[in-house]
C-alpha cells in the first residue's frame, strides 16, 4: 500500500514535470510551427544555471529564480539570433537546424562546466518527509514539485485561455497572416512565446536537478519523451499535452516499479531480471504506438490546419 | 548543361579518389587514412539508404540508426553463438532489416508529416532499449565480435584492403540499385507520392503500398551498412541505435544534397572528414560544427550538390 502511493506520487511528479517540458515543446510547434529540437537542451541549461546560481548565491531559491531568468533571457536570444529565420521553413530544416544546436550546446557546457556532471544540493527544509496520509510519509521536494508544476499549468490554462495575450496566441496559432493583419506584432509575440517556451523547459530542468546529476545530454532522453507526450495528446494541444504527460509519467514510474516483480510471476527469474528493464523502458513507446495506429494524429489534435 | 558538368566532375574525381585510396594507403604507409574511409563508406551507404526514403519519397525517417544497430546485432550475435560464416550472417542481417522495416513502416506510415518524424525516432529508440536489454549479448556496454565474417576464402574481412574494396563496392552497387529504382516506374510513382499524395491515389495507385515497399527497401540496404560497421569496429553496442546517430544520417543527406544520387555519399565525406579535421584542431569540435549545421541550413538550401550547381551555373 505504502508503496503504491509512493509510486503513483512518484508517477504524477514525473507526469507534471514532463508537462512543463512538452508544454514549451507543443506551445511553439502549434503557434511558430516550430520543430525545436534543441529543447531539450534548454531542459539541460536550466538545471547547469540553478546549480551555478545556487552555488554562487548560496540559496537554493535565489539560485532557481535567477536561473529561471536567464533561460528565459537564453531563449530569447536564441530565436531572436538563428530561430527566427527558420520560421516557414520545411519540418526537416528545424530538425537539421536545431540538432546543430544541440551538439553547440552540449559542447558549449563541457568547455564551461567541464565534463563532469554538478550537483544541486537541496536546502534542508526541502529535504524532510511531510505525512500525507496517515503513517505515509513523501519528500518535501517531490511534493514542492507536484504543486509548483500544477502551479505553473493552472496559470498557463488561465494565460493562453483568458487573457489578452492568449487570445492573441490562439489567434496566432489558428491564422498568423490574419493577426498579422490586425496590427498585432507578431516578431515579439512569437519571441514572447519561445521566450515562454524555453523558460517551462528550464523550470523542469531546475526541478529535476536536485533528483538526478546535472550532466550533459540530460535533455537528450528526455527530450524524446517529451516528443512522445505530444505526439501521444496532438501536437499544438496543451489540454493532451497535460493528459499525455500525466499518463506518460503513471506509466513509466509504475512500470519500472512493479513490472519486473509481474514478470516473475509469469516468467522463470532470470528470463524476467533480463526482459523487465527493456521491457518497462518500451512501454511508453508501445503506447505511442498504439495511440497512433487508433489515432494517427493523436487523442486531441488541435486545430486543424 | 554546364551546371551539370560541375557535380558531375566534382562525383567522378570524389569516386576516383576512393577507388585509388588504398593504393595512396599503401605507397604513402598511411594506415589510418584506409581505415576511417573505410567508416565513411559504410556510413555513406547509410545515408544512400535514407536518401531513397527522403530525398525521394518524401519519408522523413528520423530512426535510420535503428537498422545500423539491427544489421550490426545480427552479425554480432550470430558470432557469438559460433556461426561466423558471412554467407549466413549478412542475410540475417537484411532479413532481419526487412522485417523491423516493414513492420515499423507499416505502423509509421499511418502518419505524415512531424508525427512521422517522430514515430520513427520512437520506434529506434525502442530498438535501442531492446538492445540495452540484451544481457546476454552485452547490454549496454555491447557486444565484441571477436571474428569477423568468414566468407571461406572468397573475400578475407580481415584484410584492410580487401575489406575497404568490399564496403566500396557494397556503397557502389546500392548507389546503381538506388538509380535503378528512382528511374523505374516503381520509382517515379513513389516520387509522385511525394509532390502529390492525393493525385496520384485519385489515379489510382495504392499509395501506402508503394511507400511501405519503399520503406523496406530502405532499411534492407541500411541493415547492410551495419553488419558491414559490425566488421569494421569489431563491435556493436546500443549506442550505434541512439537517436543522435540517426540525425548525423540526417544531416549527412541534407548537407550533401537531398535527392540526388551521389549527394549523400559527398555529404558523408564531409561531414566525417570535417568531423575528423575539427577534432584534431580542437577537443570542442562540435562547437563549431553545430553552428556550421544552422548555417547550412540558413544559407545552403540544396546541399553541396546544389552548391555545385548553382556554381555551374553562375
Amino acid at each position: 500500500m505504502l508503496l503504491v502511493v509512493e509510486q503513483f506520487l512518484n508517477g504524477l511528479q514525473f507526469g507534471l514535470l514532463l508537462f512543463l517540458l512538452a508544454a514549451g515543446l507543443t506551445l511553439v510547434f502549434g503557434i511558430m510551427d516550430l520543430v525545436n529540437l534543441a529543447h531539450g537542451s534548454l531542459y539541460m541549461m536550466g538545471a547547469y544555471f540553478a546549480a551555478t546560481f545556487a552555488a554562487w548565491t548560496g540559496s537554493f531559491l535565489l539560485g532557481a529564480l535567477l536561473a529561471l531568468g536567464a533561460t528565459l533571457v537564453l531563449g530569447i536570444v536564441l530565436e531572436m539570433s538563428a530561430l527566427r529565420h527558420l520560421y516557414g521553413r520545411d519540418h526537416l530544416d528545424h530538425v537539421l537546424a536545431t540538432f546543430g544546436l544541440i551538439l553547440f550546446f552540449n559542447e558549449a557546457v563541457r568547455l564551461i562546466w567541464g565534463p563532469a556532471g554538478l550537483a544541486l544540493p537541496l536546502p534542508a527544509w526541502l529535504t524532510v518527509p511531510v505525512p500525507i496520509l496517515p503513517g505515509i510519509h513523501y519528500p518535501a521536494y517531490r511534493l514542492a514539485i507536484i504543486v509548483v508544476a500544477l502551479l505553473v499549468a493552472l496559470l498557463l490554462y488561465l494565460g493562453v485561455m483568458r487573457t489578452r495575450i492568449g487570445m492573441l496566441i490562439r489567434a496566432g496559432a489558428s491564422n498568423r497572416e490574419m493577426i498579422g493583419a490586425l496590427g498585432i506584432n507578431i516578431k515579439l509575440l512569437y519571441t514572447l512565446v519561445f521566450g515562454l517556451g524555453a523558460a517551462l523547459a528550464g523550470l523542469a530542468g531546475l526541478m529535476q536537478a536536485p533528483i538526478l546529476t546535472v550532466q550533459i545530454g540530460m535533455g537528450e532522453n528526455i527530450l524524446i519523451l517529451a516528443f512522445v507526450i505530444i505526439v501521444i495528446g496532438g501536437i499544438g494541444s496543451i489540454r493532451g499535452a497535460f493528459l499525455a504527460a500525466i499518463f506518460v509519467g503513471m506509466i513509466d514510474t509504475l512500470g519500472r516499479a512493479f513490472l519486473p516483480n509481474l514478470l516473475r510471476q509469469i516468467l522463470s527469474g532470470a528470463a524476467a531480471s533480463t526482459a523487465a528493464p527493456a521491457l518497462s523502458s518500451m512501454l511508453i513507446y508501445l503506447l505511442m504506438a498504439i495511440v497512433l495506429v487508433v489515432r494517427p494524429e493523436g487523442l486531441f489534435p488541435a486545430n486543424r490546419r | 548543361m554546364k551546371s551539370l558538368t560541375v557535380s558531375k566532375a566534382v562525383t567522378a574525381l570524389m569516386l576516383a579518389g576512393l577507388l585509388l585510396l588504398p593504393l595512396y594507403s599503401q605507397l604513402s604507409g598511411n594506415i589510418f587514412i584506409l581505415t576511417l574511409f573505410t567508416r565513411i563508406i559504410i556510413l555513406a551507404l547509410a545515408a544512400a539508404s535514407l536518401n531513397l526514403i527522403m530525398g525521394f519519397g518524401g519519408m522523413m525517417s528520423f530512426g535510420h540508426a535503428a537498422y545500423l544497430g539491427i544489421g550490426g546485432y545480427a552479425v554480432g550475435m550470430l558470432a557469438q553463438e559460433g556461426i561466423g560464416s558471412g554467407f549466413i550472417q549478412f542475410p540475417v542481417a537484411l532479413a532481419a532489416s526487412a522485417i523491423y522495416a516493414l513492420v515499423i513502416g507499416a505502423l509509421s506510415l499511418r502518419t505524415r508529416g512531424v508525427y512521422f518524424i517522430m514515430i520513427t525516432l520512437a520506434f529506434a529508440q525502442m530498438a535501442y532499449y531492446v538492445a540495452s536489454g540484451l544481457a546476454r549479448y552485452g547490454g549496454d556496454d555491447g557486444l565484441t565480435v571477436y571474428k569477423r565474417s568468414d566468407f571461406s576464402g572468397l573475400i578475407n574481412l580481415s584484410n584492410r584492403t580487401q575489406f575497404y574494396y568490399l564496403c566500396l563496392a557494397c556503397l557502389l552497387g546500392v548507389v546503381f540499385l538506388i538509380w535503378r529504382i528512382v528511374n523505374s516506374r516503381f520509382g517515379l510513382v513513389v516520387q509522385g507520392l511525394r509532390s502529390n499524395e492525393q493525385r496520384m491515389q485519385a489515379i489510382g495507385f495504392p499509395a501506402k503500398r508503394y511507400k511501405l515497399v519503399c520503406f523496406v527497401i530502405s532499411g534492407t540496404m541500411c541493415g547492410l551498412a551495419g553488419a558491414l560497421l559490425a566488421n569494421n569496429t569489431d563491435f556493436v553496442s546500443p549506442a550505434v541505435m541512439y537517436w543522435t546517430r540517426s540525425g548525423d544520417l540526417m544531416v549527412m543527406v541534407i548537407l550533401g544534397g537531398m535527392g540526388t544520387l551521389f549527394g549523400p555519399i559527398i555529404g558523408a565525406v564531409v561531414f566525417l572528414l570535417l568531423e575528423e579535421f575539427l577534432s584534431q584542431i580542437t577537443e570542442y569540435w562540435a562547437l563549431i560544427m553545430g553552428p556550421l549545421l544552422l548555417l547550412i541550413v540558413l544559407f545552403g538550401r540544396g546541399g553541396i550538390m546544389g552548391l555545385l550547381g548553382r556554381a555551374g551555373r553562375g
